[in-house]
């Protein structure tokens, strides 16, 4: 159910008939995918439909049973390491739970990226982790706190913080709003969306979230059967008749959060 | 793409009245960086910046951004830093690349690093050190009292005790440390024997090695020899696995469940322990004398039978209950203190890490202490 697309349009991510299996079990029966430059595409699903796992295999840290992941146009299962490393440096990712890496204070979690290139001076690196500070509002007085000190917002905020530190063009966000409250979670919204229109990012997220789902994506794909059944903006994707589209998109939660498309048409 | 892919670099213009300059190549991380960073991309930045900064310098320098095929933050704060902080008079940037910016005129100053001298400082230190010995001292004992208290509820309640958790522990520390405890005992007895064969060859004493090994092992070697390994083994596992479930807030689940931590965690384990220890004492004394058996075959051709027949007459029983009760102690005390060490890890990698080295540490010096009071109390006994 792809939307037919112009066959010159440059794909960011490519994904070819991959399966992925846990021993026996079979996650992704050949999936494919593509997503182009400067689209926000929320990956959906019922639990356990393998869209983290399918996430994850964007970033490549599963390896396909079959098929392939392309991402920039480089296979990840290249063996070319530099061309990896630099694909790296390409992309950002937010975890779930942030993952900073607790052993280090804020400003050194920001900064790891940057000091891991080894050619930016400490003078430029600070100005660097200042400005991404500035950027997803956190005050420069919280620099020098530890992971464990902040609170699960700020942890978000600062996760954000260091994916953008390479100022990346490919944004991976997993849950970006799970674990915050509805203001926390508008204000994160917003916030993407004006990082996406500053940086014209292109951005992949895993979301369980019906109004970041509304509010934020310019595409969906929706997981389900081991596959992707649908591929494109909301309001074409809720008029497919599927069970799990009825039940995700047309439930009561939904409606209330559909609301939100009426009053606020969002521009794409 | 090869405008894209180009390297980020200035060219000088002779202007009708001021000389300008153009940006060309992609003034951003990948561009600047070359993809990968490394020696040479750093080069080629403190050349730019060199550069940057003499035509900072002159006020009226025409500086036109519309030949640079990308710009991001990191390229324009390169530029914000060589301009002094404010935009230059001339300025030529094409309107995507004005928002970058915009964001650095609000840009607030980084607090300094909040660490100074202290002409007090080791003075303080040295006190902070006292005031957390205290503070763990002062946490043992309410452990202690705790666990005193636990096993008073135990007591008087047997049949509603955590018989599960403690048969649990009771595999873990005990069941699979046979294997490495009988390795080390075995080689342990080997060594040993084989050294004191030599010296007592040299006197003809040949047959008293049967009490040494015998004192030796069951008194003292058995007991600190297994001691040492489970405080490595199971004391690391019990203060990991206590920190982790601090770290996942698995304590306070069970707190709020009404389930208590001290009645269902930690008196288990040093229970468990307090029985597995012995036992694995006895087991160590057994492999490491036939350890000890065989290289005095070997090594001075004295017979097993004879071992075997002469190990009663030379080791008196009561070596061997010292050597077991050091045991009950030992394993009560290495499971008290890997517990205590797991209660106080905080919420992060480094902590767990910190805690689990501490624990072992602590452990084990707590055994070599507990095993020098032994030596005093008991010095007229068994010898």
């Amino acid at each position: 159910m792809a939307i037919p697309q112009p066959p010159n349009d440059e794909y960011v991510i490519q994904i070819e008939g991959l399966w992925t299996k846990f021993g026996e079990f079979v996650v992704h029966r050949g999936v494919d995918l593509k997503v182009r430059t400067g689209e926000i595409l929320a990956l959906v699903g019922g639990s356990g439909s393998g869209k983290t796992t399918l996430l994850r295999q964007m970033l490549g840290l599963e390896t396909p049973h079959q098929g392939s992941v392309s991402i920039f146009g480089q296979r990840l299962d290249s063996s070319d390491r530099a061309a990896l490393q630099a694909l790296r440096n390409r992309w950002g990712v937010l975890f779930q739970q942030g993952a900073l890496y607790s052993a280090l204070p804020v400003f050194d979690n920001i900064a790891l990226p940057l000091r891991e290139l080894k050619c930016f001076d400490e003078g430029l690196i600070r100005q660097i982790v200042l400005l991404k500070l500035q950027m997803v509002g956190i005050e420069p007085r919280h620099a020098y706190k530890m992971p464990a000190d902040l609170s699960g917002g700020m942890v978000k905020r600062i996760a954000l913080a260091r994916a953008l530190a390479l100022e990346p063009e490919l944004v991976f966000l997993d849950e970006p709003t799970a674990g915050l409250d509805p203001d926390r979670s508008d204000s994160f919204v917003a916030l993407i969306r004006e990082l996406h229109r500053e940086l014209r990012l292109t951005v992949v997220m895993v979301t369980h979230d019906l109004d970041t789902l509304f509010e934020l994506t310019t595409c969906v794909a929706v997981l389900a059967d081991q596959k992707v059944i649908a591929v494109g903006p909301v309001r074409e994707v809720i008029a497919i008749p599927h069970p799990f589209i009825k039940t995700f998109f047309l439930g009561d939660r939904a409606q209330r959060a559909i609301e939100v498309i009426r009053d606020y048409p969002f521009v794409v | 793409m090869s405008e894209s892919t180009s390297q980020p670099s200035l060219e000088v213009v002779r202007g009708a009245t001021a000389p300008g300059v153009l940006l060309r190549g992609r003034w951003n991380v990948q561009g600047l960086s070359a993809g990968t960073g490394g020696a040479p991309a750093r080069r080629r930045i403190a050349a730019l910046k060199a550069q940057l900064l003499l035509q900072g310098k002159a006020f009226d320098t025409t500086w036109n951004l519309t030949h640079a095929s990308a710009m991001d933050h990191v390229g324009a704060l390169m530029l914000w830093q060589a301009w002094g902080g404010r935009e230059p008079k001339n300025l030529v940037l094409d309107p995507q690349h004005r928002l970058l910016f915009e964001n650095f005129r609000h840009m607030q100053a980084i607090p300094a690093d909040p660490v100074r001298f202290d002409p007090f400082g080791a003075l303080v230190a040295i006190g902070n050190e006292a005031r957390r010995f205290i503070d763990h001292l002062s946490g043992f004992a309410r452990l202690l009292g705790q666990v005193m208290l636990d096993l008073g509820r135990f007591a008087a309640r047997p049949q509603a005790g955590p018989w599960r958790e403690i048969s649990a522990n009771l595999y873990r520390s005990g069941a699979q440390a046979l294997g490495i405890t009988a390795l080390v005992g075995f080689l342990i007895g080997i060594v040993l024997s084989y050294l004191s064969a030599k010296q007592l060859k040299q006197f003809g004493a040949d047959v008293f090695i049967v009490d040494l090994l015998g004192v030796a092992i069951i008194r003292e070697l058995g007991p600190v020899l297994a001691a040492i390994l489970v405080a490595g083994r199971s004391g690391s596992a019990m203060t990991a696995s206590l920190g982790v479930m601090r770290v996942t807030e698995e304590l306070d689940a069970l707190t709020v469940m009404g389930i208590p931590q001290g009645f269902r965690l930690i008196m288990p384990k040093v229970v468990a322990l307090a029985i597995a220890l012995p036992l694995l004492i006895l087991w160590t004394d057994v492999v490491s004398l036939l350890g000890g058996m065989v290289a005095a075959k070997i090594q001075l051709d004295l017979s097993m039978s004879y071992f075997f027949n002469a190990l009663p007459n030379a080791v008196k029983i009561a070596n061997l209950w010292i050597g077991l009760g050091k045991g009950i102690v030992f394993g009560a005390l290495i499971a008290l203190v890997s517990c205590h060490f797991g209660l106080r890890i905080e919420p992060n990698t480094e902590s767990l890490g910190r805690g689990t080295t501490s624990a072992v540490v602590a452990s084990i010096t707590v055994v070599i202490l507990a095993d020098a009071v032994f030596a005093i109390a008991f010095s007229n006994v068994g010898i």
